[in-house]
């Protein structure tokens, strides 16, 4: 029964797929999809390299202080960084009094349920960043994991940050509708082109470095950011390397081990 | 079970003597994994597979109800609960890494398993029922991972919900009541996610449950080998233990060294950035994929774009979607060749091999946007899938000149011609 019916289920669900492919190919050829400006002019994020990457990477939390320089005196007044506390900062090598500074540097909302009154007081350092209210056009996403939300997220930040500048007058040439929408900035790492950020880093020196460190050039800034934002969506990555060393070399000797075990047991059993 | 020449259990301390009067349970043990259970000698590495597939289980249920503490399954805090495993639980890291990468290796280690069975005919008689509790777990699985992915509730988990739960929908007549029915709701939201947590809990204990059945109904007729000939005598096995419990412990150190470096050192290579932004009702994703192991099934789910007379094209998709793992419920009807395993048969050979790289071509398509030539290439992928199960191997069953078999396996192990008296054509499975 089975081998009588299924030849023509399977004929019907063949056929039903190569029917589909017919009407899809004769419109793919009749109205071959158009290219549009994203497709033409979106670029790949740039290579960027970090402490922090391959198996062996660890923070240099020199950078991630100069990140979090930038993060609070830049991205701060737009994004917010919810769900990094402030004592996480100690990681970053900022000893306790550092950090209670920091954090009462912030104002934290107390939402008080038998009034329902909201108050702030200075923030502790139990307190997560705060949120932060952008009045402005657009939607400034929280960055706390923006580098694992992204594809090759902290490369990602990176080019955005110096990715920004004049729309190409060939764009124009072959989209005509594609001009950068008034209120947005042309930046080609963006996804549709165009986005609602101003940009954010303009100057070389508008954060000023402490002695020791290198020169803060917009790109310098950008990586040093982008490096901070590695750390703020996965504070946990030296103990994973540390760890996944230690674990990986031991499971290989056990399974040396094992191996030698198997010989052993085998030995003389042809199979 | 089995062969006559199975050790038996004899307990020679006073203490397991006891305890084997008042409830056998060593004895079971003995004969289902231990000394008593003699296993042909002649199995490969691919025979490992099955015992890594109750060991991702395990594992899996052992993350899991861990970090089923340290949730919360509410659509507010689902997304801020995950980050708090991740960041304030101690190793939380760890366990939540290892769960979501446990997933993919799961699966990994069941598609091996399953493409065992296709090459070696491990459906076959006598063991269809081995098979068909194989396909229950499976498609379990399926679901589990499914409703598991949708608890962090970040862009995917939601949207991947959407569009899965959106295929009741297309159910004639009663689809739109049914699918408010299920989700609670008419669009996933907490009602769902409550759901989806209830059963992400329970399934997996329904899976061991049926692993249990799949392990009892092999130990019937035993276990299959690569050559596809069945024991005649002792010389053709060797007790499970020690051999096979050394030879799966080596495959057990060789997968955890594998699968520890993805969770070590790549643990989000194989998901999707989306998932690390907050579900969000108002914004869709620029394409919305599911874990790579459901690509191939996804992209049979999208090939389907034509109407075909009175079934619309979002019905054929889910009908073809389900069907093609349904139809290996039937695997064992529609192969009637009495010679098990591909290496005795070379039309099969050929036809298994365009089939791995058909579910792989699936695969990329599925994981890729659903724009062209993704899905012109899918929907030829998917007709080949369709005629493989239900058209190729019935007939190549019948067509083949199959090469002739050893006469046991002690004497393919050993070596030496095969006796001139044995048929050149295999014999019908006993």
């Amino acid at each position: 029964m089975v081998r009588i019916v299924a030849p023509f289920v399977g004929l019907f669900f063949a056929l039903s797929a190569l029917w589909a492919f017919v009407v899809g190919a004769e419109s793919y050829i009749t109205e071959p999809p158009a290219a549009t400006a994203e497709s033409v002019f979106h670029l790949k994020p740039q290579e960027v390299s970090f402490a922090s990457d391959g198996p062996f990477g660890r923070f240099d939390r020199q950078q991630l202080q100069r990140g979090f320089q930038v993060y609070s005196q830049v991205c701060s007044n737009c994004h917010a960084l919810k769900y990094v506390a402030f004592r996480d900062l100690k990681d970053l090598g900022y000893n306790d009094d550092e950090v209670k500074a920091i954090a009462a540097k912030h104002d934290v909302p107390v939402y008080n349920p038998a009034t329902g009154e909201v108050k702030t007081r200075k923030g502790m350092p139990a307190d997560h960043f705060p949120p932060v209210v952008y009045a402005g056009q657009g939607n400034p996403p929280d960055l706390s994991l923006i580098t694992k939300a992204r594809h090759e997220g902290p490369a990602y930040v990176y080019s955005l940050l110096t990715g920004f500048g004049d729309q190409p007058a060939e764009v124009l040439q072959r989209f005509p509708e594609a001009k950068v929408p008034d209120g947005l900035y042309w930046n080609p790492y963006f996804a549709n082109l165009n986005i609602a950020m101003p940009p954010p880093l303009v100057s070389d020196g508008q954060v000023e470095y402490g002695p020791g460190n290198p020169k803060p050039t917009v790109k310098q800034m950008a990586t040093d950011v982008a490096a901070f934002l590695v750390w703020t969506a996965e504070p946990k990555l030296e103990k994973r390397h540390q760890t996944g060393g230690a674990v990986v070399l031991f499971l290989m000797f056990a399974t040396v081990l094992a191996f030698m075990a198997y010989r052993n047991v085998w030995s003389g059993v042809k199979h | 079970m089995s062969f006559p020449w199975a050790k038996r259990y004899e307990p020679t301390h006073p203490f397991m003597v006891w305890v084997d009067e008042k409830l056998p349970l060593p004895r079971l043990v003995h004969g289902a994994i231990g000394a008593g259970y003699p296993v042909p000698r002649n199995l490969n590495y691919f025979w490992n597979f099955g015992v890594l597939a109750g060991f991702c289980l395990l594992l899996q249920i052992v993350t899991g109800v861990v970090l089923a503490m340290h949730y919360a399954a509410n659509t507010e805090v689902a997304f801020g609960s995950t980050e708090h495993i991740m960041r304030d639980v101690n190793w939380g890291w760890l366990l939540r890494y290892a769960h979501a990468n446990g997933a993919s290796a799961f699966f990994a280690v069941l598609y091996i398993h399953i493409f065992r069975g296709f090459f070696y005919g491990s459906y076959k008689a006598p063991r269809e029922m081995v098979w068909l509790l194989g396909v229950l777990i499976f498609l379990l699985t399926m679901a589990t991972a499914f409703m598991g992915y949708v608890l962090p509730w970040g862009q995917m988990s939601f949207w991947g919900a959407q569009v899965i739960t959106g295929l009741f929908s297309a159910v004639p007549l009663i689809g739109d009541w049914l699918h408010t029915y299920l989700l609670g709701g008419f669009a996933p939201d907490n009602a769902a996610l409550n759901r989806f947590f209830a059963l992400h809990f329970l399934l997996p204990f329904v899976i061991a449950g049926v692993v249990i059945l799949h392990i009892w109904a092999l130990h019937i007729p035993g276990s299959s080998n690569p050559t596809g000939v069945e024991v005649k005598g002792e010389s053709d096995t060797v007790p499970f233990h020690p051999y096979y419990t050394a030879k799966d412990g080596m495959g057990l150190g060789v997968f955890l060294v594998l699968y520890c470096g993805m969770v070590f050192f790549a643990p989000n290579a194989l998901g999707h950035p989306d998932n690390y932004i907050p579900a969000n009702p108002m914004q869709t994703p620029a394409h919305i994929v599911p874990e790579w192991y459901f690509w191939p099934f996804y992209a049979i789910l999208r090939a389907f774009t034509a109407d075909i007379f009175f079934i619309p094209a979002k019905l054929m998709g889910v009908l073809a979607m389900f069907s093609s793992i349904l139809v290996w419920f039937f695997l064992p009807w529609l192969d009637r060749s009495p010679v098990r395993s591909g290496h005795y048969r070379p039309m099969f050979k050929w036809a298994f091999r365009a089939l791995v790289v058909d579910l792989i071509v699936l695969g990329y398509c599925g994981g890729s946007p659903a724009a062209e030539p993704y899905v012109m290439i899918s929907q030829i992928a998917a007709a080949y899938y369709f005629l493989h199960f239900l058209v190729i191997l019935p007939v190549i069953s019948g067509l083949e000149k199959t090469a002739p078999l050893p006469f046991s396996i002690t004497q393919s192990v050993l070596g030496g011609a095969v006796s001139g008296d044995e048929p050149a054509h295999a014999v019908p499975a006993e």
